[in-house]
């Protein structure tokens, strides 16, 4: 994605030639260029840290897609040696080849943190954030842009340190990308350690980035830009950004007391008279196992509408586009975004059914939880209602979007009978749950990722990705997705547990153990569905350059060249209407772009 | 080329040193407001901990006593003034800026500086009393909750004393190079005669 | 262990309670199907109708559509029917106490890093005094050999006896993590948290032999972290009560029962 631009040397903070008056964005650029380690490494530029975001968490996902695969092995077929891939990662991890339980929890552990720590809120926030908003707005750059690098340079060593702990003694975090105490503070690896310091980091990196995101939008956006005027993808992540700055903190917070337990000695999440394997525990005791899970879950529920707030903001650029006609119900689209916003802090006790708590508490976090489905429903209405008269292109990314409606339907329509405590009873922590969350954050989200790499790649490089191979990786990556989490709701119902090692212990799990061989195979038909994907990406740098304005489109970053120069922006830039002006009557063109002055 | 301001990246941004007119404030503003909202809430998490486990034992302090008698009172009360003391001073350094006084400024903030170092030396005789006695955090969750919060706090006071360092020397050469930005619009543009 | 009460949907039930989970969960999934069979329809038909084709464009004005509101509204009422209608009267039941805690058979359950340790009151209805203080590898209740009441107290390791036809209570604690009782037939689930005692009760309805699995990631074991449920007839319960009741000669506390695999 790092293609050279065309436009000639984009160069910034060279030195005191910069002054207001100056035009910046110039094409004719500045007569220097950057080092490569100030231009690649350690850029202050939005659209060069939002490459980097996203090529990293591409990367992260790869991994943790990875890890997945590995314990897909174990499920479909439990104890059975897997050949040189278990010889190559040991005998600690695999003895004779044959996975140890320790290992499928590391698995499972870090698929779950990698993956939407690592992986999707990067990619989702960092990446699609940092590249569009600004330009979205008409803005040069953030409003902090070495805040910005700064939290691109915690999120990479987070990352990284992550992935280290699979490398130390007794292997990486095992305690669920949960890691509810006391399991986790008893369970006596290196790792776990790891797994809080890196998430200290990764916390820090979301806070900064939050900061950044909320100050350019409020005080950056071009003349002429109201709220009300901007895409709806800004009001989406603008609402992302307040979740992580008043969500985050906590979990940093209970990161924080958890680390004190492991390195201190304290008891912050430790009970009185714990006995682990026959030995009375040598602490003061006097803390609370589930103090943690409502810190955790104070960020974590907030961190779902994370992962999915993005996604919709992308979705529904792509479907204004390509239906090319206007948003169906804009503003009650970001009504409704702000409301689940509001909501997603008052349902994070649904976890937390099972753990005891009263009819009180529980009834009002059932129905807490009933309320926030409603705006879930309004969102997907105002989608479907948008597709009614439009005159639909089935582009790639039209495609990935359209297919995020009924995936992301699934989704949340499973969430019902897990918000409701009576048959959370028989639901909580079975693989319903994971047919569930899967739902909504790997065919859902994942796929609006995808709309918006296959979307926004014309502007990040000048080359359209291969239509052929872009259609090619949504059918089978369709295919597949349902393949993997449409038979784990059977295996839900049927009363399998999450995070069996080796689910034949038990009848029930016998029953249904022909799907777990159905979702493995699909799994591993996934990665091959990427296949094309990667290649696309990268070869699609080699073809011609597109044209400027490739998918017709009205919002701002269009205005911009492709890739925008250092700036952005040739002269700043001016709105003149609401951002989804497609098939406006009287208009010569179908599309009427919100930086066009009337003519 | 000689790199003469750091800081040349940002003018090509909007309102880093005049206020938005809708806002009213420039952009550093808001997000010091917004770090300041997140900081709430990661402090607003380590006091329900403390009011959580507080109020779930069945005697606070676990081992018995009064929590009166484990901390010193007097030399905390100190410290409370020592604090509050630095906000003083820390707004009169801001003050001396907005009416261009650069040399009053240095004083004050050197002052805030100052009475943080004084803040963490009392902090210093309070840990090490604790530690000859044998308290450390493990002792029982009493300790635990004194010392996070405390040393948690500890860790903010460091940080300001790191930042406030930088603006004190490094940091008030902008004083020649981007004077409105660095009085924070808006003050009277005629500084360059007060250039320290 | 009857295999084919298992298979790809809800296993049999045999709690009195758990019709009523299955009801509800039934209405959600009709519901579920219908919203979704219906948003598909539309959303299909969007698809076919309104594709890009030389001749056609899209329209600029929004449609008026009245019957989403409708639509909109029939979702809350349908939330507001589960909710108070079907999910809250089973939860507070279930949330509650039996009818008649007199009758009932009280069980206390410790779990453990990968056991069930089941005690039962014995003959003289009365617990014996326990105490974390006392556990150890051959004590893993922390029971007091000296407290008369436990003399006749049973205790087994991973094999829960209930009888049919009586309300159960299981008083719930684990040790050292977070475990979960898990009994999917009878559609029982509640965490056992290190540091609380939480009660759960249940009614069986049936005899049968059915497991009881450990839903919360407790460890390398959790996934063997397994009991057998036997839910007897009145007969065989007291049958065994009698075999397992210890003789009058045992000073120590009875030895725990082994598993039976």
């Amino acid at each position: 994605m790092t293609a050279p631009t065309t436009h000639g040397a984009t160069t910034h903070a060279g030195g005191n030639e910069h002054s207001h008056d100056q035009d910046h964005g110039h094409e004719h650029a500045h007569g220097h260029e950057l080092p490569f380690w100030r231009k690649y490494i350690f850029s202050v530029d939005h659209k060069m840290i939002g490459l980097q975001y996203g090529l990293t968490a591409l990367v992260f996902l790869l991994v943790g897609f990875s890890l997945m695969m590995l314990m897909r092995w174990q499920l479909a077929y439990p104890g059975r040696p897997l050949g040189w891939v278990g010889k190559l990662l040991g005998e600690n991890a695999m003895p004779g080849g044959v996975m140890a339980p320790e290992f499928y929890n590391q698995l499972g552990a870090m698929h779950g943190t990698i993956m939407v720590f690592m992986g999707i809120v990067p990619l989702a926030v960092g990446a699609f954030g940092n590249y569009v908003v600004p330009l979205q707005i008409g803005a040069p750059d953030m409003a902090f842009p070495r805040l910005n690098m700064a939290s691109y340079w915690a999120f990479l060593p987070g990352g990284l340190l992550m992935i280290y702990s699979f490398f130390m003694p007794g292997g990486a975090a095992q305690s669920g990308w949960t890691n509810y105490p006391p399991l986790s503070v008893l369970t006596q690896v290196p790792g776990q350690t790891m797994w809080l310091f890196a998430m200290v980091l990764l916390i820090t990196s979301s806070l900064l980035g939050s900061i950044n995101f909320i100050v350019t939008i409020v005080q950056l956006r071009a003349k002429g830009l109201g709220f009300w005027r901007l895409p709806f993808f800004v009001h989406a992540q603008f609402v992302t950004s307040f979740l992580l700055l008043l969500a985050f903190p906590p979990l940093e917070a209970a990161a924080v007391l958890q680390l004190m337990d492991r390195l201190a000695g304290t008891s912050f999440f430790l009970p009185t008279g714990l006995v682990v394997s026959g030995e009375q525990l040598k602490v003061a005791g006097g803390g609370s196992p589930l103090l943690w899970q409502h810190l955790f879950w104070f960020l974590a529920h907030p961190e779902v509408y994370v992962l999915i707030l993005p996604a919709m903001g992308i979705v529904a650029e792509v479907i204004a586009n390509n239906t090319r006609k206007p948003l169906w119900g804009y503003r009650l689209l970001v009504y409704s975004v702000i409301f689940l916003g509001f909501m997603s802090f008052v349902v994070w006790a649904h976890h937390m059914f099972m753990t005891g708590m009263g009819t009180t508490m529980s009834t009002f976090f059932q129905t807490t939880t009933m309320i926030i489905s409603i705006p879930s429903v309004i969102i997907l209405t105002c989608f479907l209602m948008s597709l009614y008269g439009g005159a639909i292109r089935f582009t790639t990314p039209m495609l990935f979007a359209t297919a995020f409606l009924p995936m992301f339907a699934i989704g949340g329509l499973t969430g019902l009978p897990l918000g409701l405590t009576a048959s959370d009873i028989y639901l909580h922590d079975t693989f319903y749950v994971i047919g569930h969350f899967h739902y909504v954050v790997a065919p859902g989200t994942i796929f609006a990722l995808f709309a918006g790499i296959y979307y926004w790649y014309p502007k990040a490089t000048g080359k359209q990705m291969d239509p052929t191979l872009g259609k090619i990786h949504f059918w089978l990556s369709f295919l597949c997705m349902n393949g993997i989490f449409m038979p784990m709701f059977f295996q839900g119902m049927a009363g399998l547990s999450r995070r069996l090692y080796d689910p034949t212990i038990y009848a029930h799990g016998r029953a249904i153990q022909s799907l777990n061989v159905v979702i493995s195979w699909s799994a591993w038909g996934l990665f091959l569905a990427q296949l094309p994907f990667i290649w696309n990406f990268f070869s699609s740098l080699a073809r011609a350059r597109a044209v400027e304005n490739p998918w017709s489109a009205t919002t701002l970053e269009w205005a911009a060249p492709s890739p925008p120069t250092h700036g952005n922006f040739p002269t700043p830039p001016v709105v003149y209407r609401e951002p989804y002006e497609y098939s406006v009557p009287g208009q010569t063109s179908d599309f009427h772009p919100q930086f066009a002055g009337e003519a | 080329m000689a790199e003469a301001s750091p800081y040349a990246a940002d003018a090509l941004i909007p309102h880093t040193v005049e206020p938005h007119p809708v806002t009213g404030i420039p952009n550093g503003k808001l997000g010091i407001w917004l770090f300041l909202a997140s900081e709430v809430m990661l402090f607003g998490a380590l006091f329900s901990t403390y009011v959580v486990i507080r109020t779930t034992a069945p005697h606070w302090p676990p081992e018995g006593g009064l929590s009166s008698e484990i901390l010193n009172v007097p030399l905390a009360t100190v410290n409370t003034a020592v604090l509050i003391t630095s906000s003083i001073t820390m707004v009169l350094s801001w003050a001396s800026l907005k009416m261009q006084n650069l040399p009053r400024f240095r004083l004050w903030l050197g002052s805030t500086i100052a009475l943080a170092f004084v803040f963490l030396v009392i902090k210093y005789f309070e840990y090490t009393h604790k530690f000859e006695l044998g308290h450390y955090p493990s002792h029982d969750n009493f300790y635990a909750v004194y010392f996070t919060l405390t040393g948690l706090h500890g860790v903010h006071v460091i940080g300001g004393i790191i930042v406030n360092t930088f603006l004190l020397t490094a940091g008030s050469r902008m004083w020649a190079t981007e004077p409105e930005r660095w009085c924070s619009w808006p003050c009277s543009v005629s500084r360059r005669s007060r250039s320290g | 262990m009857d295999e084919t009460k298992y298979g790809f949907w809800l296993p049999v039930d045999v709690s009195s309670h758990g019709a009523q989970i299955d009801n509800l969960m039934a209405v959600v999934h009709w519901f579920m199907l219908l919203l979704f069979v219906g948003w598909g329809i539309f959303f299909v038909y969007c698809l076919v109708k309104f594709r890009a084709r030389p001749g056609h464009v899209a329209t600029y004005n929004p449609v008026k559509a009245v019957f989403t509101k409708y639509i909109e509204a029939a979702v809350v009422v349908v939330e507001v029917f589960l909710l108070f209608g079907l999910s809250t009267p089973v939860w507070f039941k279930y949330k509650g106490r039996p009818a008649s805690e007199k009758d009932a058979v009280v069980v206390q359950l410790v779990a453990e890093q990968f056991a069930w340790n089941f005690h039962y009151a014995g003959k003289d209805g009365k617990f014996g005094k326990s105490s974390t203080a006392t556990m150890s590898g051959d004590n893993p209740l922390g029971l007091d050999p000296d407290d008369p009441a436990g003399k006749d107290d049973i205790t087994t390791v991973n094999q829960f006896h209930v009888p049919v036809n009586k309300d159960v209570i299981v008083e719930l604690s684990s040790k050292d993590v977070i475990h979960s009782f898990n009994i999917p037939v009878l559609r029982v689930k509640q965490d056992a948290i290190p540091g609380t005692r939480i009660p759960v009760w249940f009614h069986a309805t049936q005899p049968g032999h059915f497991e009881l699995a450990c839903a919360q990631l407790c460890g390398l074991g959790h996934y063997r972290m397994r009991a057998d449920v036997l839910i007897d007839t009145p007969e065989d319960y007291a049958k065994w009560e009698k075999e397992n009741a210890p003789t009058p000669s045992e000073e120590q506390p009875p030895t725990a029962q082994q598993p039976a695999k």
